[in-house]
């Protein structure tokens, strides 16, 4: 309810701010409306989303499984420690508008170096969140699992991975932020797809509905992600903490 | 079956780099069906000696030997469990053997019955070490170590399960190490019973008990107890003269 009413404030907030920019700079909702009936009639709409979220999948996935596997080893293993975390560090401040173009320069404007740009620029968060939650692992846990000689892969499935759960989620979660607001800028620089590629196009016409249309829809699209998938499984994954009142 | 302890010492180094000897030569073995005890000073080094027995520390000097593929029992000083896993998961999980019968006879028998699908957050300790116990057991285990298994539960549940421990032990051929605080609970359960210096800890005196334990009565425990506070005390007092 309070989140229908803050909905509703932010568009009477923009209709009245509308009115006093004039349609041009701020066009008004219904106008924004129009364009994106329109656009997703021609299925236009669809082909970008699906093209961006495509993209966005395939990044994430692969950042978030390698950063894991990445973080839990420097987490576990001090020469790995030592080795990765230089190049750690560089990747943590290297800004991504250089590795995207980087990424175009060297391998093409190919799906391929897209996606990896995006997937280099989530990966050293999840490697230092996932690092993080494997050196805060429980050692009087580890030590019980060994006294009664519990396997390897059941050790892992129901002493650790329950520890790193939560540290998934917040990796998933910053990680899933950080990949929507990139894969548009690796599609407005090398892509002829995506939402992306869109927004630049309404930005070299000057076409604002059309930019709104597609930034809102977007957002959306993201919302519903969070509230669908994301939210769920940080809830699954500390389901047995005793509430908080 | 045999368990043979033959500890050299052990040494440790704090964080400021100081070394501090933790362990000195202790030395003792444990045959199948006997319970000792390690009674000593808390903080003398009785939970490093534990973690070397059971192979968590192999930083130290001497040798313990081990039946090849013993299963170990354990309960911890705090229980460890896996908060994420129900008190039934946590059992079945050290234990994936036990079967249902045997399962439900032990929940039975350590009253949590009714706990078996809280988590273990929403159980009080007394309740947590229970589990503990129940974990321990459902192992059928050839060694069992037990750090203070009974401190803070009351007086009627310390003896019931002073007793299931005491039926575990007589049912299977089991190596049994108890670390105890108390007097009761070492003459109760141990047939020999290791007194501990401070730290570091080396065995001070090694008193076996002769009477068997279906056979101790309230009067024989009372007079062994006395017995060894007698002897405790004539020790201080003798180190006291000198």
């Amino acid at each position: 309810m309070l989140r229908l009413v803050s909905f509703a404030l932010f568009l009477v907030t923009w209709w009245i701010a509308a009115l006093f920019v004039g349609g041009a700079k701020l066009p008004s909702p219904p106008a924004v409306l129009n364009v994106m009936i329109a656009e997703a009639a021609s299925g236009a709409l669809f082909l970008h989303l699906g093209a961006t979220l495509a993209r966005v999948t395939l990044a994430f996935v692969l950042a978030m499984s390698l950063g894991s596997a990445i973080g839990y080893l420097m987490g576990r293993n001090k020469l790995a420690d030592r080795l990765g975390d230089p190049w750690l560090i560089l990747l943590l401040n290297l800004p991504a508008l250089v590795v995207i173009v980087l990424a175009y320069i060297w391998a093409g404007l190919t799906e391929a170096a897209a996606i990896a740009a995006i997937a280099i620029n989530k990966l050293p968060t999840a490697v230092v969140t996932l690092r993080e939650g494997t050196r805060a692992l429980d050692r009087s846990l580890d030590e019980m699992a060994t006294v009664f000689a519990m396997s390897r892969w059941r050790t892992f499935r129901h002493v650790v991975l329950p520890q790193l759960a939560p540290y998934v989620a917040a990796a998933a979660r910053s990680g899933l932020s950080l990949v929507w607001k990139i894969v548009l800028v690796a599609e407005l620089l090398g892509r002829p797809n995506g939402v992306g590629f869109e927004i630049g196009v309404a930005f070299q016409l000057f076409d604002t509905p059309r930019l709104l249309a597609y930034s809102l829809t977007f957002a959306a699209v993201v919302l519903v992600i969070e509230t669908l998938l994301v939210q769920p499984f940080e809830t699954r994954s500390t389901r047995w903490r005793p509430r908080a009142a | 079956m045999r368990l043979e302890v033959d500890i050299l010492g052990k040494t440790f180094t704090s964080a400021a780099g100081g070394t501090h000897e933790v362990l000195a030569p202790v030395q003792f073995s444990l045959g199948a069906g006997e319970v000792g005890v390690l009674v000593g000073p808390s903080g003398c080094g009785k939970s490093t000696m534990l973690r070397i027995i059971l192979g968590l520390d192999h930083d130290f000097r001497g040798d313990v030997k081990r039946p090849p593929d013993a299963r170990i029992g354990m309960v911890f000083q705090e229980p460890r469990l896996l908060p994420w896993r129900s008190v039934e998961q946590n059992v079945r999980l050290a234990a994936p053997e036990v079967d249902d019968v045997k399962l439900s006879e032990l929940f039975k028998i350590l009253e949590l019955e009714a706990h078996r699908s809280h988590y273990p957050g929403e159980l009080s300790l007394g309740l947590a070490r229970r589990v503990a116990l129940a974990r321990a057991f459902a192992v059928e285990p050839d060694l069992l170590v037990l750090d203070e298994p009974l401190a803070s539960l009351d007086d009627a549940l310390a003896g019931r399960l002073r007793e299931e421990i005491a039926t575990l032990v007589a049912s299977r051929p089991v190596m049994t190490l108890l670390v105890t605080h108390s007097l009761d609970d070492a003459v109760r359960l141990g047939d020999r019973l290791f007194f501990l210096s401070p730290r570091p800890a080396r065995i001070l005196a090694e008193v076996p008990i002769g009477i068997p334990r279906g056979a101790r009565g309230e009067a024989e425990i009372a007079a062994i107890k006395a017995g060894l506070v007698r002897r405790t005390q004539g020790e201080r007092a003798g180190r006291d003269v000198s």
